[in-house]
């Protein structure tokens, strides 16, 4: 291995990494545009620009010294990229000196040459390396007096990314990301010079499912998402840790939330899961569902209610039926938390033996990046929990024919439109009474007699175990009234503030609770304390009860990024996390 | 009954406690007052009108071609009382992002003028305007249909602020 000094810092890296990582390794950042961890090197933005030295070494090998006692040391002709250049043994590296900065100061100041003075109306402000690096390393000064260049604004690039010409610094990120992770090369440079602007091939279109992550990976606000463009500024949203529910790989992912409302979802580095990158689906489809079409209060018979008489009509529903005929059909779309509440309740409360939960795969869905056939966040949490009867028969056909055989009168349904389901069609006409734990309004909510707003998964907390039996901690990012005072809601500076008469501050706060929540407040009904106060409480049941959860919790869940199960004693080794947006305001 | 008498009538003297010398002398200022220049204005027959340094009631200027704003959002950003409310929306023309919403609330504004310091497009700027009468809270939420001001009424500030900004 490698010994290299870092700004006066002894440093064993790795063979064969290059200085960019070593420094990486002792978390110093060098200022780069094009060099991303997750693509091949291309070295063309010259930012990451450091003076690279070796000691004076004499006749004998042995290395030289002044009279003061320290190495002399010979500093390279020219800088090098760190990006691009390994470290060897004995290497000296100088970030921060007179040479260094000077060499930084000219690139910037060459860069911001042909860049417009858009930071007023770019998407990226805020959290753009360019504008980080112009204040941090420029001088502020530019010596540029001529008319800028002026290029094509809003160029389609694909259905999703819009490119502006203007903005670009030529790094050439989507390129590569374009060829090497979404694998449709469709992307190059065209022109040379100040004339040098990115197109898609003639006839082609940028519409890979990951090309929306191009949009976090500029490092200036040239590529903009068509779906956010100018929904908000980076600092009027705060930005909670979450996990995507679109299917069971679970990528990480971070929630932008203004006025209790997601306006954007974005990747989350986690090298263990999606390592930078998610879906455009996932993007695109996971959030307009927790912002619209939300059940907000209890419903008997169609009709609003409260909590209290909703939860006492329920257990006046489970009283008057024997348990053989209440089936509950759980969800592999709730969070291990629900489903372990859900199968208590099976158990201790109703005492039935008729519990499933549905599968729901889709072939067409996946492919071989991130994209999982199994569009449930935590199918693997329902199998190991034991949220089922039976094991493999958590398809809608078998169900719905345990309905019809044991003639069941009363289904709790938790999140499952089973209504629209065909499968289920013929069998629902015989059933009395559907108790429905719902997050959203569809045809379910018009044949049940009781429907209880659950809350989405952008409002709880909880934890997901994806296709790779990981448990991964979502954390709360919209407000309901249940979870409105809770401690560390990620809020930003106007949703803290707002005022009851102030316009900007009037997001609904939905009436809806988790389902763990409501099961608990049910099985009070009946007279049992569960005792839960927070989601922790029942994980920490979850812990306890299951062996393959043993020693997890959420505080080692967000530590190690997430914990496999049956495995929490030894978890992976922390690695080195890289985000291409570091100045995400923290408010 | 050791007490040592310090009263305000031992301290004073003879002319003091009869007060009439004392009185004269009010009653002349009183007088000269009388034949002083007045200053009081017949408020609202005789309006005052401020110069361009006052900064009255934070207004957006309107160009003939439309708002100069392109609701970059700093002036919310940088509202010490969160007055600012703005939405940005996209058109078609060279200025692609235009203010679908900008509401201010007058009664959080605190007339400080950092909205107008920050705004890079000189957008918003004080007005003259301190005649500020509201009857509800929603109606001192000023949108864009009160805030807008053609330029042509705003050259004062404008010129304030081209010489001391």
């Amino acid at each position: 291995m490698p010994q290299i000094i870092i700004d006066g810092q002894r440093v064993e890296a790795a063979a064969g990494s290059t200085i960019i990582e070593a420094a990486m390794e002792i978390e110093k950042t060098l200022p780069h545009f094009c060099w991303h961890p997750g693509l091949s090197v291309s070295g063309n933005c010259r930012m990451c620009l450091v003076n690279v030295g070796f000691p004076k070494k004499g006749a004998d090998g042995a290395p030289e010294f002044d009279e003061s006692g320290n190495v002399i040391v010979m500093w390279g002709p020219k800088l090098a990229i760190g990006c691009a250049t390994p470290v060897a043994d004995g290497m000296i590296i100088d970030t921060q000196g007179q040479r260094t900065e000077h060499a930084q100061h000219a690139i910037m100041e060459f860069l911001l040459i042909n860049h417009p003075l858009d930071c007023p109306i770019c998407d990226e402000a805020g959290q753009c390396k360019l504008q980080e690096y112009a204040f941090n390393h420029s001088n502020g000064k530019s010596r540029f007096i001529e008319q800028k260049n002026h290029k094509d604004k809003r160029v389609k690039l694909g259905p999703r990314v819009l490119f502006d010409a203007e903005r670009c610094i030529s790094c050439s990120r989507c390129i590569r990301f374009a060829d090497e992770i979404a694998k449709q090369p469709a992307l190059t440079f065209v022109q040379r010079g100040d004339h040098v602007t990115i197109q898609t091939f003639p006839g082609m279109e940028f519409d890979s499912p990951y090309s929306m992550n191009v949009i976090d990976i500029c490092p200036v606000g040239a590529l903009t998402s068509m779906d956010f463009r100018f929904n908000a500024r980076v600092w009027e949203m705060s930005f909670t840790n979450s996990i995507c529910p679109g299917c069971s790989r679970g990528c990480n992912t971070k929630l932008g939330v203004r006025n209790n409302e997601i306006l954007r979802i974005e990747p989350r580095t986690n090298m263990h899961v999606n390592e930078y990158w998610m879906c455009d689906a996932g993007r695109l489809e996971q959030y307009s569902f927790v912002n619209d079409n939300r059940i907000s209060e209890p419903h008997i018979k169609g009709k609003h209610t409260d909590w209290e008489s909703a939860l006492i009509a329920v257990h006046e529903v489970l009283q008057a039926y024997n348990s053989s005929q209440i089936m509950i059909i759980g969800s592999a779309y709730g969070t291990n938390e629900d489903i372990y509440a859900t199968i208590r309740f099976a158990k201790e409360i109703v005492k039935t033996t008729h519990i499933d939960f549905l599968e729901h795969r889709d072939p067409a869905f996946s492919d071989e990046m991130l994209k999982m056939t199994d569009r449930t966040p935590n199918h693997n949490g329902a199998i190991a929990l034991g949220l089922f009867t039976n094991q493999h028969e958590s398809q809608a056909e078998i169900i719905a024919q345990k309905i019809a055989k044991h003639s069941i009168k009363v289904i709790i349904t938790i999140g499952e439109n089973i209504a629209s389901h065909p499968a289920f069609s013929s069998v629902l006409n015989d059933v009395e009474h559907i108790i429905f734990l719902a997050s959203n309004d569809n045809e379910t909510n018009k044949i049940a007699s009781i429907v209880l707003p659950s809350s989405t998964y952008a409002e709880v907390y909880g934890t997901f175990t994806n296709e790779a039996h990981r448990v991964q901690l979502i954390e709360p990012a919209i407000a309901t009234k249940e979870n409105e005072r809770f401690m560390g809601l990620k809020m930003s500076r106007w949703d803290k503030l707002g005022a009851y008469n102030d316009r900007w501050s009037q997001g609904e706060k939905r009436n809806s609770r988790p389902v763990w929540n409501i099961l608990s407040a049910i099985a009070l009904q009946y007279g049992q304390h569960w005792n839960y106060t927070s989601a922790e409480d029942v994980f920490e049941s979850v812990v306890s009860t299951y062996t393959l959860f043993h020693g997890m919790s959420y505080v080692l869940l967000e530590e190690y990024q997430g914990l496999l199960l049956g495995n929490a004693k030894k978890p992976e080794s922390k690695k080195v996390v890289y985000e291409s947006h570091l100045l995400k305001p923290q408010i | 009954m050791n007490i040592k008498k310090n009263t305000e009538l031992e301290r004073m003297s003879f002319w003091e406690k009869i007060y009439l010398p004392e009185i004269a002398r009010g009653l002349s200022l009183t007088f000269k007052q009388m034949f002083e220049p007045t200053f009081t204005r017949q408020y609202p027959e005789e309006r005052w009108i401020p110069t361009g340094s006052y900064r009255g009631r934070p207004v957006l200027v309107l160009e003939e071609d439309g708002e100069r704003c392109v609701a970059c959002g700093l002036c919310s950003r940088v509202c010490p009382a969160l007055a600012i409310e703005v939405q940005a929306g996209e058109t078609d023309n060279v200025k692609e992002r235009y203010p679908a919403k900008f509401e201010i609330n007058m009664l959080r504004c605190i007339y400080c003028g950092f909205c107008e310091e920050v705004c890079p497009e000189e957008a918003i700027i004080m007005s003259k305007d301190y005649e500020l009468v509201f009857t509800s809270q929603e109606e001192a939420i000023l949108g864009k249909d009160k805030l807008l001001i053609p330029i042509a009424q705003l050259q004062d500030r404008l010129e304030f602020l081209r010489q001391y900004k």
